[in-house]
């Protein structure tokens, strides 16, 4: 058989709980879903192999956010999210978080995955964020997606490796119905009847364009291409803040974290070219990304992160972590660079843009349950709206949500589907394999993401971000008239190309409807330089309405844990200031 | 519109010896994130068949004969 030939086909199947994506999120709101009821039918639905999806593919050095008794208390964690998201928090799900990830890393020590403890036995955590400390190493973070899969194993989860959601389907009275999805080796189609459904999809990682000429070189796994944002888009559910954008310190040219999370507890710092700090704190913030930014312009980059100072075995210890998880080919990169940790310092860049609640705060809007804005639809993990919550906040998430998706299952029947729904998709879906000529699914996709590039990196300016509308919108007619698949994984591309184009739309929308600048560099308009607390201390919600894009605000809740007038602005101080 | 091909050095590369996908092997084909690598119908052994590569490894760290080696690619070498 030809390398990926296209097979038509169509089945359907049906489960209590589909969960879409099994990467961090996913495996633990299954597990949680299927623990909650034992007799119900988990399915787990992945593009890739649960074995090694997602952004922790090769593991992760340690746990960003961890909120553990004697070092943090939930108050102060909300607190400092709070502020370092520029004060636009529902705070409920964020304290939510706070208090149950303790037990979440005690159940994750449980799956065989350790923690840093120190000589009394106590967990051996470190800080790097403005004001609080909860940054827990994990000495054996690559054995994370193995552990995960054991577990799964255990709780006889249905797990589909290599097929990709499409679309949600729904009721008529607007309930969750199900998902339609497609192999990515055979281009079959399966529709997927479920009570409830929970989007574990990952960031929309590969919306901007690296430099180095790899469109696949991103930050995140770039297998991460938002389908979860454009199918939460399509299937009507509202989507928050996402002019916030997630941008990153990464190494230059490999654009992978250098890593200050890593070694900053240690005495690395940030320096520019003179070797002296700039910035008070490490942690990824919109402020922190602002002032890296005007420091690359200054005439005072390169910017560095700076380890050469520390004793050599301390640089061995750092270097032996960010050579064996997370990303391990660091190690590779800076040997044919030839940069040793202990005479050089790492060169740092600006990543390309992306949506991840993960660093930031752009996702599918969640309250504290993990439901979205449509019933029986549910999102956790970097693709949903709760604030800089990293992994632990996608382990944590991803477990509330499968408690109350089975919840929601057991007191649901199936809801009723259009039939004519499925054949709209079907029709959508396999339009580029039905053209005999046309422009591949790499090039609609390099031109789309050089757009964003272009038009949409902050600072944003409005006639900018107009002419970028433009400009999409003829890429988006090329797309849906010329695109050609010629076999199933040019067919998955090409998906994920529209995914990456509804992302891009998205990202032009949000940033134009909030008139003022906020996050730092994430949403820094220059046509609205201030911050406008009277007019824009508010979520924006986007959402589909009568088939047209639309942005609404929504009042921030009420804070749970309140902010002090001078506390509002710490992550606003983030220059180092010249000393008399 | 005709299509052209464009030359591209691979980051992933199989070393054929080693490679046991003749006698059954599936694993880095089954555990890359991005899909790109597949079993040759010549040689029957593994080889990135698409050169759309997050140089993560998994298909290095996984392989159970260490047939399979990530370099950094090209361009960003």
């Amino acid at each position: 058989m030809a390398l990926d030939q296209i097979v038509d086909g169509l089945s359907e199947v049906s489960c209590d709980v589909l969960v879409i994506g099994g990467g961090t999120a996913g495996p633990m709101a299954a597990l949680k879903a299927k623990l909650k009821n034992p007799k119900a039918n988990v399915v787990l639905l992945e593009k890739a192999n649960v074995k090694r999806s997602g952004a922790i593919s090769m593991g992760m050095d340690g746990l960003n956010n961890a909120v553990i008794p004697g070092y943090a208390t939930p108050e102060q964690y909300t607190k400092e999210i709070t502020i370092a998201n520029d004060g636009i928090v529902d705070q409920k799900a964020v304290y939510k978080y706070a208090q149950n990830c303790y037990g979440i890393i005690e159940e994750l020590d449980s799956f065989g995955i350790r923690f840093l403890k120190n000589e009394n036995g106590d967990y051996a955590v470190k800080k790097v964020h403005h004001i609080g400390t909860y940054v827990l190493p994990m000495p054996n973070g690559e054995t994370v997606k193995k552990a995960l899969y054991r577990q799964l194993r255990r709780a006889r989860i249905l797990i589909s490796n290599r097929y990709m959601a499409t679309r949600l389907l729904k009721s008529a009275d607007g309930r969750i119905a199900g998902a339609i999805s497609v192999n990515t080796r055979t281009a079959e189609m399966l529709v997927i009847k479920a009570k409830a459904v929970i989007l574990c999809m990952g960031a929309a990682g590969r919306l901007g364009l690296p430099t180095s000429g790899y469109m696949f070189g991103t930050y995140e796994n770039a297998a991460n291409s938002g389908d979860g944002y454009s199918m939460a888009y399509h299937a009507g559910a509202a989507l928050a803040n996402l002019e916030c954008y997630q941008i990153n310190p990464l190494i230059k040219d490999y654009n992978g974290p250098a890593c200050a999370y890593v070694a900053g507890p240690f005495g690395a710092f940030t320096a520019n070219n003179e070797g002296s700090r700039f910035i008070e704190c490490d942690y990824w913030s919109g402020q922190m990304m602002l002032e890296f930014y005007n420091e690359l312009l200054s005439g005072k980059g390169p910017v560095f992160l700076q380890l050469k100072h520390l004793h050599p075995d301390t640089i061995s210890e750092i270097e032996s972590t960010l050579h064996k998880v997370e990303r391990p080919t660091r190690g590779l990169f800076q040997q044919g660079r030839g940069v040793d940790y202990r005479n050089d310092s790492i060169e740092m860049h600006i990543s390309e843009i992306g949506f991840c609640s993960g660093h930031s705060a752009s996702g599918v809007f969640v309250d504290d349950n993990a439901r979205t804005t449509v019933p029986g639809l549910y999102a956790a993990g970097d693709m949903a709206s709760v604030p800089h919550n990293y992994m632990l906040g996608a382990f944590t998430n991803g477990a509330v949500a499968g408690i109350d998706a089975m919840e929601f299952a057991d007191s649901h029947d199936f809801a009723d589907f259009d039939a004519a729904d499925v054949a709209r998709e079907r029709d959508r879906v396999m339009a580029p394999t039905r053209r005999e000529d046309g422009i591949p699914p790499n090039q609609v996709e390099y031109k789309t993401r050089r757009l964003v590039n272009d038009y949409l990196q902050p600072p944003k300016v409005t006639r900018k971000y107009e002419l970028g509308m433009r400009r999409l919108a003829e890429a988006r007619q090329d797309m849906q008239e010329h695109m050609i698949a010629r076999n199933a994984h040019e067919l998955l591309r090409a998906l994920e190309v529209q995914s990456i184009m509804d992302c891009a739309d998205m990202a032009v929308h949000a940033s134009l409807y909030r008139e003022e600048s906020r996050w730092g560099l994430y949403h820094w308009r220059t046509d609205f330089p201030e911050k406008d607390n009277e007019k824009w201390f508010c979520h924006t919600l986007l959402s589909k309405q009568n088939g047209r894009m639309t942005s609404e605000k929504r009042a921030v809740e009420p804070y749970v844990v309140p902010i002090a007038d001078d506390e509002k602005d710490l992550y606003d101080k983030q220059r180092i200031r010249a000393t008399a | 519109m005709p299509l052209a091909s464009y030359q591209t050095s691979v980051p992933v590369v199989v070393d054929d010896a080693k490679c046991i996908a003749d006698k059954g092997c599936t694993v880095c084909v089954d555990v890359c994130p991005l899909d790109v690598l597949r079993i040759s119908d010549m040689t029957n052994k593994a080889y990135m068949a698409y050169d759309e590569c997050w140089y993560c490894m998994p298909c290095e760290a996984d392989c159970p004969t260490g047939a399979v080696t990530v370099n950094i690619p090209y361009l960003l070498r």
